[in-house]
């Protein structure tokens, strides 16, 4: 808002080191540094918040189920990550003698391929967007969509009937809830008028009766968006209570039964980089990207607001998979199909109320909050009772 | 600018011939993919960054998605999924179809008068072009989504089949 934020040394800080680095070259020679420090930079982050992340999440859960967690290389631990990452390189490298060594290989490469190009669109502050697109969401979720190849490619190339069969029913999980992710979508381009990351952040600033933030998570279908978002976020990434695809402890580990050493670690990054990925995303089109709560603490750079949100999704994602245990198939396909998508349709019809209902003034102020939220919650409610009805605690006859 | 032209046109065509060469049909569909990729750069190339993602999403993300489930659900083994030799009679009929197709083609742009001096290239954002999907196509938009609804209905009806007895209460 005020000048001096935008203008504080902090805020510009990467801005003027990156010009430091590579002002004296000409024209296009600087825009391909540029682009280059671009990547270093968001590779040698997302890189290292990998790295921390294994390790914060292995302290919580530790924690949650009360032990310690990993405490025995560095202090605190914080050696594990990088001790993980020489155990990896130096493994066996095992490709079955039947595999199709070629897709066998290129498929933990395509993942990660394609997790890492969602990066690209992130606004991670004002002025830090590394690919300023006019279709930046669409980007971002035609970059996500490649992962299904890759996942299909790990679970055929491997010829084993166990990888194959995980890698559909990874696919069946990953296309039932792209649909809802797309769909969560459609309300903010609806109300904000653009694809573009940054202007959907934007359209976000300022505050209402100067208390209020104007972030579209603190509107009636922005809340079922987001909840919507999130819940098929964390099947996306693969991640508990959705880790079906994986799930060392019953399915064999699936697709990546036959992977080792440091292909192996390619996909858990993968996954975790998708995971920061559409947190990331989520940050951007829900909660604000880098603008600040409260108009005081402007003077903390953007970057920083936007990391503080980004671990708090995270750690979040940490938290769920600490309390819930996984869910069956068919309650996994349930849950996309027969809730979370008629809930982001209905969701959708909500926000169109709401973007037209603007101009309301006055009592019908409260009118429209009130139908909103009606509109918003009523369904959602309506339709979990309806579905939980055969699904209540199943009784068991032993002989 | 045209030598990159060249580059995904080249990659794109070699891609295509590969998926039809093929003898694994796997390895086809997923030379098509790369095929299809090569559309999407095309299209970025041409500076229709829109048409471009949605290529890849639509394309890559679904179409992809489908050719794979219908190869695999199919064939019986892995070693069906290996195309026979194609006889000769049946290539050459393959060539004469195509050599068909081509002329009309050939015939069609080079009967169309096509501007020598390049054209500025029109700079169309997301949101004109939702303007105009919305407004004066209406009608088409609408169209397309009553086909790919009525695409799904049939596809749910396909896929329900007739409906189980309701089985007694679990044991």
């Amino acid at each position: 808002m005020s000048a001096p934020a935008q203008d504080s040394a902090l805020e510009r800080a990467p801005v003027l080191v990156r010009d430091w680095l590579t002002g004296f070259l000409p024209g296009q020679a600087r825009w391909a540094a540029n682009s280059l420090l671009d990547i270093i930079a968001i590779l040698a982050v997302f890189g290292l918040l990998f790295a921390f992340l294994t390790l914060a999440e292995r302290k919580i859960l530790g924690r949650v189920q009360n032990r310690p967690g990993p405490n025995r290389t560095g202090w605190f631990g914080l050696l594990q990550p990088f001790a993980d990452g020489i155990k990896m390189l130096t493994k066996e490298d095992i490709v079955p003698r039947a595999a199709d060594p070629v897709l066998h290989f290129l498929a933990p490469v395509a993942l990660l391929a394609f997790s890492i190009l969602t990066f690209a669109v992130i606004p991670y502050g004002r002025d830090l967007v590394p690919v300023d697109l006019d279709a930046a969401v669409l980007y971002f979720f035609a970059a996500s969509s490649g992962a299904e190849l890759a996942v299909f490619m790990a679970g055929w190339a491997s010829h084993n009937k166990y990888s194959l069969l995980a890698s559909m029913r990874a696919l069946a999980q990953l296309i039932s809830y792209e649909l809802p992710l797309l769909l969560s979508f459609v309300p903010v381009a609806l109300a904000t008028g653009t694809l573009s990351a940054s202007g959907i952040v934007a359209a976000q600033s300022g505050w209402k009766w100067d208390l209020v933030p104007r972030w579209l998570v603190f509107t009636p279908w922005g809340a079922v968006a987001f909840a919507v978002f999130m819940v098929s976020a964390l099947a996306e990434s693969n991640r508990s209570p959705f880790d079906l695809p994986e799930a060392e402890s019953e399915l064999i580990a699936g697709h990546l039964t036959e992977y080792s050493g440091f292909k192996y670690a390619l996909f858990f990054m993968a996954e975790y980089f998708g995971m920061c990925a559409l947190s990331g995303m989520a940050v951007t089109l829900f909660l604000g990207g880098w603008q600040a709560p409260v108009a005081a603490l402007e003077f903390i750079p953007s970057y920083a607001w936007f990391a503080a949100k980004l671990l708090a999704l995270l750690l979040g994602f940490i938290w769920v998979r600490a309390t819930l245990p996984r869910l069956r198939v068919d309650q996994l396909t349930r849950l996309a199909w027969k809730f979370l998508v008629p809930v982001a349709l209905v969701n959708l019809g909500t926000a169109a109320f709401w973007s037209l209902s603007a101009p309301w003034e006055g009592p019908l102020q409260l009118l429209r909050w009130a139908v909103a939220l009606a509109l918003a919650a009523v369904p959602a409610l309506l339709l979990g009772r309806g579905l939980s009805g055969d699904l209540g605690p199943r009784t068991y006859r032993y002989a | 600018m045209n030598a990159v032209l060249a580059l995904i046109a080249l990659a794109t065509v070699a891609a295509a011939a590969a998926a039809m060469a093929g003898r694994n049909l796997l390895h086809c569909v997923l030379m098509l993919a790369v095929s299809w990729a090569g559309v999407a750069a095309f299209f970025l190339w041409a500076g229709a960054e829109f048409v471009a993602f949605a290529q890849l999403l639509i394309y890559l993300g679904a179409i992809s998605m489908a050719v794979l489930f219908a190869v695999l659900l199919t064939g019986r083994s892995r070693e069906d999924l290996a195309a026979d030799r194609v006889p000769a009679r049946r290539a050459l009929y393959a060539v004469l179809a195509a050599a068909a197709v081509g002329a009309v083609l050939l015939a069609a742009v080079a009967a169309t008068p096509l501007a020598v001096v390049p054209a500025p290239v029109p700079s169309v954002s997301v949101r004109q072009l939702g303007l105009l999907l919305m407004g004066p196509h209406c009608a088409a938009l609408l169209a397309v989504g009553v086909l790919l609804t009525v695409a799904l209905i049939g596809a749910v009806v396909l896929a329900a089949g007739e409906r189980p007895e309701k089985p007694g209460p679990a044991p």
